[in-house]
């Protein structure tokens, strides 16, 4: 007795089929196909292409997130995009959601793929997009009491002046050595 | 060192100063911390393994803890959520301690120069010889170790315990 596959189904075909409402867009470049998802149905959209026969996206590859800061010529801000795998098929698909500036939150996929939790703890901390139902939603890279979200793209970077020959006496006067 | 009594027949004595007693078994054997943060350790790894063989100088012996080691080697860009780490190993070593800052990374920032990394380990903790380099050659964190043994020779005892 063979086991039994069944048929590839179309991603974008039968996820705009089953849930009309939440795909808002589709996208495709270099063979690689991104669903543009409704923020606030992200959870529902992840279920259906790891649940449905024929899809079976079943693994989280990763979460990115992007900073369209300062000209975005996009429905938002900000871009998270889930990148999922699907193991029985060998294909891979991507999600997107664009959040606005004032006030980036997205449900957690942290019900669907524990993989999530820090995955999504490392944009909080970098990015500053929260996690609605996140069950740990703490920094995960930076120092607990850092100010501000780095990878923002009006993050000061925080570069010091390089000591040369000719600037170090000014330099030395305000670098905070230690005394002891 | 001073003079031999051999002409009595008794080898058993020698006579020197104590800063010089003292400070030749602080170079002897100067335990260095183990303790590494990037790339610049993998240097010392060899610096330590038999090709450079740094147990000529009596420190192949890396202590996993500060309070048995003199000696710590920054090796390595030092991050600020780290610093607060570094700073606490070298608050637990006992004195005398010394510190050896290896790298560019360690010394200045080097490459890094962002909001993550401390722009050179001297922010946190005084420093007693810095080593360039990216990362620096065996030849030259044996080199700085030994400026730092020659800065170590020339040191007073007294002095040493009255600054801690």
């Amino acid at each position: 007795m063979s086991m039994h596959i069944p048929s590839v189904l179309d991603p974008a075909a039968s996820a705009k089929a089953a849930l009309p409402d939440s795909i808002l867009d589709t996208h495709e470049y270099a063979n690689q196909l991104t669903l543009i998802v409704k923020p606030s149905d992200i959870v529902s959209v992840a279920r259906y292409l790891r649940d449905t026969k024929g899809l079976i996206y079943n693994y989280l590859s990763d979460i990115s997130s992007v900073d369209y800061y300062p000209d975005y010529n996009r429905p938002g801000r900000f871009g998270v995009c889930y990148h999922l795998y699907s193991m029985l098929y060998n294909r891979r698909l991507s999600l997107k959601v664009f959040l606005q500036e004032d006030e980036p939150v997205v449900p957690t996929l942290t019900a669907l793929w524990e993989a999530a939790n820090w995955l999504e703890r490392e944009i909080y901390d970098l990015m500053g997009i929260a996690f609605e139902g996140h069950p740990d939603l703490r920094r995960v890279l930076l120092p607990e009491d850092w100010d501000g979200h780095p990878l923002r793209r009006d993050y000061p970077l925080g570069y010091e002046t390089v000591m040369f020959s000719f600037n170090k006496d000014e330099i030395n006067q305000h670098k905070p050595y230690a005394k002891e | 060192m001073g003079v031999v009594s051999s002409k009595m027949g008794n080898l058993g004595m020698v006579t020197t100063t104590l800063d010089e007693a003292v400070n030749w078994a602080r170079t002897g054997a100067m335990w260095p911390l183990l303790f590494g943060l990037a790339c610049c350790a993998i240097e010392m790894m060899s610096t330590q393994g038999s090709n450079y063989d740094l147990s000529r100088f009596g420190m192949e012996l890396n202590r996993a803890s500060p309070r048995q080691s003199d000696l710590i080697i920054v090796a390595g860009r030092v991050t600020r959520k780290m610093a607060p780490v570094v700073r606490q190993l070298y608050d637990q070593m006992a004195s005398p301690k010394w510190v050896l800052s290896m790298g560019d990374c360690a010394s200045c920032g080097g490459v890094y120069n962002n909001y993550a990394v401390v722009q050179g380990v001297d922010e946190i903790i005084p420093v007693d010889v810095y080593v360039a380099g990216c990362p620096p050659r065996p030849e030259q964190l044996i080199h700085g170790i030994m400026t730092l043994h020659e800065k170590v020779r020339g040191e007073r005892v007294l002095e040493r315990i009255n600054d801690r």
